[in-house]
């Protein structure tokens, strides 16, 4: 949630922790490993509630796997430019820095934009949020999936934000490594829902 | 951003008036507020269960009508188990984890402070719903699809839903900042077998909540879906199986119950060991089983289910799991029993509700291990034993190792000690009340009258015993004015408690009651398991209280009730609409953007 929250305290923190770790660092990993769990009870119920609907339309009719294959492709390669900045920032590149961010957001955006476009187009071929039970787990899963990805984008501007104002030094490399650990996650996610929903159907 | 090295007392955090406790970012504030709030919640879900035994004092009684009776017995589990259980532990946890460490404070002070807030935005905002057109009433687990707008019309089921996903995030919270806390927080020497089982148990917990809570997150975003925009995830026209909601709610509500025990269960295990005078027998048994029934809780989530008929195999399975939970709970109190076992035992309050605690909960344990069994179940679901059962673990259980830690650490907390005359008899008052209250459940249970029921016929023979029950809890009310009472008078006549009025072996002894704002004046090292209790590790202990040069502490900031706030009218604005919603995710994204960018050394 806190972005850049307690960053001041970050090189300080550091060194006075009984394990080593940083305690930030540490908290995002506890948040993944619940973000799991909500996103586990969402795919399961994608799962459980396959091929019970009666009337359509159905996956294979909607699903336009050549289209969401490049917008994953797309959020994929946005994990690359997200390691990119955070290697930047770690070695003070400043220009790097703001460009791998910026790369990365705008990526995030594209995917964005794919899905409402896909949503846009599934709504028109009458796949509905209060359709059939493959149009509810659908949207609702990957609506979620939606949400953190935008979450993730307004966090990189703001990130790219602080670069622009020379607020992003290395010391606070942190910053952009925990960003990076959600942004990493959020990309693991699509992966499985991709496979889960899109390939295997 | 450079450190402006404060004095010793940062200033603020020794002030007293209402704005340094809106703003306050010290844990031990933080733990009073928790413990305050929940224990106001604790007396309104008692007045409600109150007036629950009013209305079954005698056959085809007329006080409540049947649907605010079904209000009462939803609202009364709903905020028993998440506005007054989990908040007190919470107290618990708050106020004496950083000292058991020595700690200066939670790992993230204001990400604490705005768990609080949040819980109690969502707390008021769940028993709003009295005075909006009425409080759910579909029981604490909200079964689908009772819960759909077609058999629930009204707000109430949506004041449950999102009432409960604003205390998710306030127990989310709190779940990570501990686990870091208690990781990476702890003084030099404290490695993790030598930390006390109360801090161990708050780490399982801590566990517990961050993985149990998101299932049920998941299963009310379905509802809320559901009953706001009208998706199918539990309409069964639609093919929707209702069952997937109970899944979801016990693979969350299992973990829950043990969310809501092993705190308790860590206090039992600081306290006997006290006022027995020996070290805890068995530290790492007792270790082991706690973390043992903190994986096993999620393997036994279907045995609330046995009788929605989900086949043998499913069925022994659970049963199997849930058996198999006993050995480590039952571990756990021979290993209790042990401690006491030829030790000088001392029976000051503190002492006496942790033995009620034992008694009280291997009761409940065992009608527990009866419904273990699915032809058993099937017999006892839904009837009053479960309600026996239940109580036993959680009023006899949780409620009285949580009290038990008000006794033991008021001390602490205030510097007085509270009076033992009126406490024991608050010990005894309670012990009496609850089982003459809980105890007739059992035989009104197994003769079949159903829970959730606002009447019964007479001739059925139920009446004796309702009435039973009926005086045993207004035989509560009494103990618990004494108790209040106690903890008035105490906190401002008490005798001065000093550093460790009860030879305790944990690090918060070893410092001043209350303790400082900084807690330890200089980091402690610690020498062994129970470092008070040992010549060379008791003097490093104490060391721990001299200052050595100027000690930083975090600024006070009132981000994060603005922020809680924000979120709390931003998710209330699924009921309340776009005028509330969208204040509220502007006061959030100022509140988050200013926390995160606040300098805070």
């Amino acid at each position: 949630m806190s972005s850049a929250s307690l960053a001041h305290a970050g090189a300080r923190e550091a060194h006075a922790t009984t394990t080593g770790l940083n305690s930030r660092k540490m908290l995002f990993w506890a948040f993944l490993g619940s973000e799991c769990m909500f996103f586990g009870s969402l795919i399961s119920t994608y799962l459980v509630y396959r091929g019970r609907d009666s009337s359509g339309p159905h996956p294979h009719e909607v699903l336009n796997i050549p289209f969401t294959s490049v917008s994953a492709f797309v959020l994929l390669m946005s994990s690359l430019t997200m390691v990119l900045a955070l290697a930047a920032v770690q070695r003070g590149n400043l220009r790097g820095t703001r460009i791998w961010l910026a790369a990365t957001a705008l990526l995030g955006m594209m995917f964005i934009a794919g899905q409402c476009y896909e949503f846009t187009e599934f709504f028109y071929e009458g796949l509905k949020l209060q359709g059939n039970l493959f149009g509810c787990t659908f949207f609702v899963l990957t609506g979620f999936h939606g949400t953190h990805v935008t979450v993730g984008v307004i966090w990189l501007w703001t990130l790219f934000a602080m670069a622009m104002r020379n607020r992003l030094p290395q010391e606070r490399a942190l910053d952009v490594e925990i960003a990076g650990l959600y942004w990493h996650f959020v990309d693991v996610v699509w992966i499985a829902i991709f496979t889960l929903i899109y390939l295997i159907q | 951003m450079a450190t402006a090295a404060a004095a010793v007392h940062a200033p603020a955090q020794t002030e007293s008036g209402l704005w340094s406790w809106v703003t306050t970012v010290d844990h031990k504030r933080i733990g009073v507020l928790y413990g305050t709030t929940a224990f106001l919640f604790f007396l309104i879900g008692g007045l409600e269960a109150l007036v629950m035994r009013l209305q079954l004092v005698r056959p085809d009684n007329t006080l409540v009508s049947p649907d605010f009776f079904n209000q009462l017995f939803t609202m009364h589990g709903t905020t028993m188990i998440f506005l007054a259980v989990m908040p007190l532990s919470a107290s618990f946890f708050n106020f004496i984890i950083p000292l058991m460490i020595g700690a200066r404070d939670v790992a993230f002070p204001r990400l604490n402070a705005f768990s609080y807030w949040v819980f109690l935005c969502g707390a008021v905002f769940l028993n709003l719903s009295f005075f909006l057109g009425g409080a759910p009433n579909v029981g604490w687990f909200a079964y689908s699809n009772l819960t759909s707008s077609q058999y629930s019309p009204g707000h109430g089921v949506d004041f449950w839903a999102v009432g409960l996903q604003i205390l998710g995030i306030a127990s989310l919270a709190a779940g990570f900042n501990f686990i870091v806390t208690i990781i990476n927080l702890r003084a030099p020497g404290m490695r993790l077998m030598r930390m006390p089982v109360f801090v161990w148990m708050t780490l399982v917990t801590s566990f517990l909540i961050i993985l149990a809570f998101p299932v049920i997150t998941v299963a009310l975003v379905f509802l809320l879906f559901d009953r706001l925009t009208g998706t199918n995830f539990f309409v069964p026209t639609a093919g929707a199986d209702p069952l997937l909601w109970q899944h979801l709610f016990w693979l969350f509500g299992h973990p829950e119950v043990y969310i809501l025990i092993l705190p308790a269960m860590g206090i039992v295990s600081e306290v006997l060991p006290t006022f027995s005078r020996k070290p805890l027998f068995g530290y790492p048994v007792v270790v082991y089983s706690g973390i043992f029934i903190g994986f096993m809780g999620w393997g036994v989530w279907s045995h609330h289910m046995f009788s929605v008929g989900l086949g043998p195999f499913a069925d022994s399975f659970f049963a199997l799991t849930t058996m198999l939970i006993a050995i480590p709970t039952g571990v756990k109190i021979f290993n209790w029993i042990a401690t006491i076992w030829g030790g000088r035992v001392e029976l000051k309050t503190a002492m006496l509700f942790s033995l009620g605690f034992i008694a009280m909960f291997t009761m409940g344990g065992l009608s527990g291990f009866m419904h273990a069994s699915p032809p058993a179940d099937l017999q006892q679901t839904d009837t009053y034993f479960v309600v026996a059962h239940i109580h036993y673990v959680l009023f006899g259980g949780a409620i009285m190792g949580i009290f038990s830690g008000i006794y033991y650490w008021f001390p602490k907390i205030t510097g007085r000690l509270m009076d033992e005359r009126l406490g024991k008899l608050h010990f005894w008052g309670m012990l009496i009340a609850l089982n003459v209250t809980f105890f007739p459940m059992h035989f009104v249970g197994l003769l079949g009258m159903p829970r959730r029921v606002y009447t019964y016929a007479p001739n059925m023979g139920f009446d004796g015993m309702n009435l039973l029950s009926t005086i045993g809890a207004l035989m509560l009310v009494p103990a618990l004015l004494v108790f209040m009472w106690n903890l008035w008078s105490s906190a401002r006549r008490g005798k001065p408690a000093g550093n460790d009025p009860w030879g305790g072996a944990t690090l918060e002894w070893a410092i001043p009651s209350p303790p400082p704002p900084y807690n330890f004046g200089s980091v402690p090292r610690v020498g062994s398991l129970d470092p008070l209790w040992h010549k060379e590790s008791r003097e490093a202990a104490l060391a721990s209280n001299q200052v050595h040069g100027p000690i930083h502490m975090p600024p006070p900031s009132y981000w994060p009730a603005v922020s809680a706030l924000g979120m709390s009218l931003l998710m209330s604005g699924m009921i309340f609409g776009w005028w509330f919603g969208i204040p509220g995710l502007v006061l959030t994204l100022v509140g988050l953007y200013s926390w995160a960018f606040e300098p805070c050394t």
